[in-house]
């Protein structure tokens, strides 16, 4: 009898989550393939034909949003990169009794609603609004400088709203490091500027790394920002999808996007890690 | 007895000149190193021997630079270095918990330091090589720290601070994470390399053991002083005071009233028949007070009154035994008032051992007693 339970306890304790997992992503995951190979319209229904043109058509209409979605995740990823390490840095390193509070602070815009974090970015970059305004008048902008709804905007957007899925893990690499590690490299000649850029930075490069994935994909796939910050020009492929599927209606060529950009990511993602494994990117920085 | 350090015979390698080094705690200046004078000489193995906190790890990081005096000097081969960052400074350190770069392999481990002085690159791949030879870890050098034993990488830690040549080696504790059998084998294998590469050691560590087994001479450090400097032997059979005569090793304490002297020892009657007799320095007078340290492997325990004690003579009763194969130890309610504890080899029968509650005679020569502090 105890045999059989303990045979079966990790099953049991896989099942409240695996159901919910195959209920709430495995089945909707079916039936938006279904739908991607499916052709009609709201009004006379969709039926099933297992064609792949879905795909190829919204893939030629949309080449470009979707190219852009990918461009603005790694320009995302690499600021968030510049932005995050210094602070991750200076909380692992100088934070001393308060770095829970600094990391507190780090996470605290999260505590108020996505969507209003970003109409009051649009509030503040509006072309007569309270930053750029007084700047106009006193002469130090010209007249026509704009910045909401450019793509500077829309990335400025999605840095803001991802900065702590990369200040994290790179605090959670630093924080790891033996600081005697630090003072070694001092104690073997290394200047303070050396012994970050061989010993520091190579350590940290498992947080970077977890930074790109955490931030990448879904800056990648973001239409709150663009939709808000952006304009016509700045159009994401998370735009085009939302736009079908609520607006349109047009389910199979938006489930059939939907999948395009899980690919592309899912793709992408492995070859960066693949190119990139830690150990591998570890050793390329020691060189 | 006064612990004036020996005057080095050239230029000492090390220097500290009246350091001080406070460290602020809450606002307050705790002090870590209260008044240092030292000086370590070219090639030799100098322990900082104390307990946690004494101050011997701050003095070593003072050494390397990680730590600035607040007040005095440091030197290094006449040079003061006071206030030069680390990496300006020629001495390597092994640290505690080894400190390997863990994305580094072994070979790029040693080769740290080299590369950052721009040595050519045939240069040191030959001594990174000979260096992995003195540490037997030939064939090692792709290997990643983590894949090593603890003993491997404190080699690694120790090749990879001796391949620099630097004028002094610092090692903190640097066995402490090692088991028994390990660290008796680094010691001798630490002795080995500091004679073949023959730079200054400078070792700290809390284990007395340790100090008194690899030392040339041994700066016994506690609350931020040095309590006493000199060779091991010195410390062991000569201690200056109660704490060293405590923290190394084990000692009897007795102290009393110089009953009479005569020919430059002094004798403190303890009863009918006892007494403890010491050696003294002239101008020590009747009735002055004394403590006096003996060490437990210098007495005689006799199961009977012995005749023509010429020596120390107490009485007690045992309290304890314990059977050490080579020795066996008794701990003794002396008739002094103290407990003594005797270390008495097994060369004899035996059998013939005192038990627990047995009164007993403890009886040592005059030159065993050493008086603290005179």
């Amino acid at each position: 009898m105890d045999r059989v339970k303990r045979t079966l306890a990790p099953y049991l304790l896989v099942l409240p989550g695996g159901l919910w997992l195959l209920l709430f992503f495995a089945v909707p995951m079916a039936t938006m393939l279904s739908l991607s190979l499916q052709e009609g319209d709201i009004v006379n229904g969709f039926v099933f034909t297992g064609h792949w043109q879905n795909y190829t058509e919204s893939l030629a209409d949309y080449q470009t949003q979707l190219i852009r979605s990918l461009v603005y995740g790694a320009v995302t990823s690499i600021v968030l990169i510049a932005l995050s390490f210094p602070v991750a840095y200076w909380i692992a390193f100088y934070g001393g009794k308060r770095k829970a509070t600094y990391l507190f602070l780090i996470m605290l815009p999260f505590f108020v609603s996505f969507v209003l974090r970003t109409i009051s970015w649009r509030m503040l970059l509006t072309d007569d609004g309270v930053l750029f305004h007084p700047l106009k008048e006193a002469g130090l902008l010209p007249d026509d400088f704009q910045v909401l709804g450019t793509s500077t905007a829309v990335v400025a957007g999605l840095v803001y709203s991802f900065l702590p899925f990369m200040v994290l893990p790179i605090y959670v690499a630093l924080e790891r490091i033996d600081p005697r590690v630090v003072e070694a490299a001092r104690d073997l000649y290394a200047s303070p500027m050396t012994s970050f850029r061989k010993v520091v930075f190579p350590l940290a490069l498992p947080g970077v790394f977890a930074g790109v994935l955490m931030t990448f994909v879904p800056a990648s796939s973001d239409y709150v920002n663009s939709e808000l910050l952006g304009s016509s020009e700045t159009t994401m492929i998370g735009q085009v999808i939302q736009a079908k599927f609520l607006q349109n209606s047009d389910y199979p060529s938006a489930s059939a996007l939907s999948f395009t950009l899980m690919a592309v990511l899912l793709i992408g993602v492995f070859t960066y890690a693949r190119a990139l494994g830690t150990e591998d990117v570890m050793k390329v920085a020691a060189r | 007895m006064t612990t004036s350090p020996p005057t080095p015979p050239t230029q000492a390698a090390i220097e500290f000149v009246s350091v001080r080094k406070d460290y602020v705690s809450h606002g307050e200046a705790v002090p870590a190193v209260r008044s240092l004078d030292l000086a370590i000489g070219q090639g030799e193995f100098f322990s900082l021997l104390g307990p946690s906190g004494c101050g011997k790890t701050t003095t070593m990081r003072m050494i390397a630079g990680f730590e600035d005096p607040t007040e005095g000097k440091v030197f290094l081969d006449g040079r003061d270095v006071t206030g030069v960052v680390p990496n300006k400074r020629d001495v390597n350190m092994v640290f505690q918990s080894y400190a390997l770069f863990p994305h580094l392999t072994v070979a790029q481990n040693v080769a740290f330091g080299l590369e950052r002085r721009k040595v050519a690159k045939a240069e040191i791949t030959k001594r990174v090589g000979e260096m992995l030879e003195i540490v037997s870890l030939t064939g090692m050098e792709k290997r990643q720290p983590k894949e090593m034993s603890g003993g491997q990488q404190q080699r690694v830690a120790l090749a990879r601070a001796l391949v620099n040549h630097p004028r002094a080696l610092l090692l903190d504790e640097p066995l402490g994470a090692l088991d028994l059998k390990l660290r008796q084998q680094m010691q001798i294998e630490l002795k080995r390399i500091q004679r073949e590469v023959g730079i200054t050691f400078v070792y700290v560590t809390h284990d007395q053991g340790e100090a008194l087994t690899m030392s040339d001479r041994i700066a016994v450090m506690n609350n931020g002083r040095i309590e006493q400097l000199g060779s091991p032997r010195d410390i062991y059979e000569r201690p200056a005071t109660r704490f060293v005569a405590g923290f190394i090793g084990t000692s009897n304490l007795v102290d009393g009233h110089v009953s009479w002297s005569e020919q430059g020892y002094a004798v403190l009657e303890k009863g009918p028949g006892e007494r403890v007799v010491v050696p003294v320095p002239a101008g020590v007078e009747v009735g002055r007070d004394l403590e006096i340290s003996v060490r437990p492997e210098k007495i005689d325990l006799h199961r009977a009154m012995p005749a023509n004690v010429t020596g120390s003579l107490l009485s007690g009763i045992v309290t304890e035994v314990v059977y050490h194969g080579t020795s066996t130890n008794y701990t003794v309610a002396t008739s002094a008032g103290t407990d003594f504890v005797v270390f008495d080899q097994n060369a004899h029968d035996a059998e013939d051992v005192a038990t627990r509650g047995e009164r007993v005679y403890l009886t040592w020569a005059p030159q065993h007693s050493y008086p603290i502090g005179v």
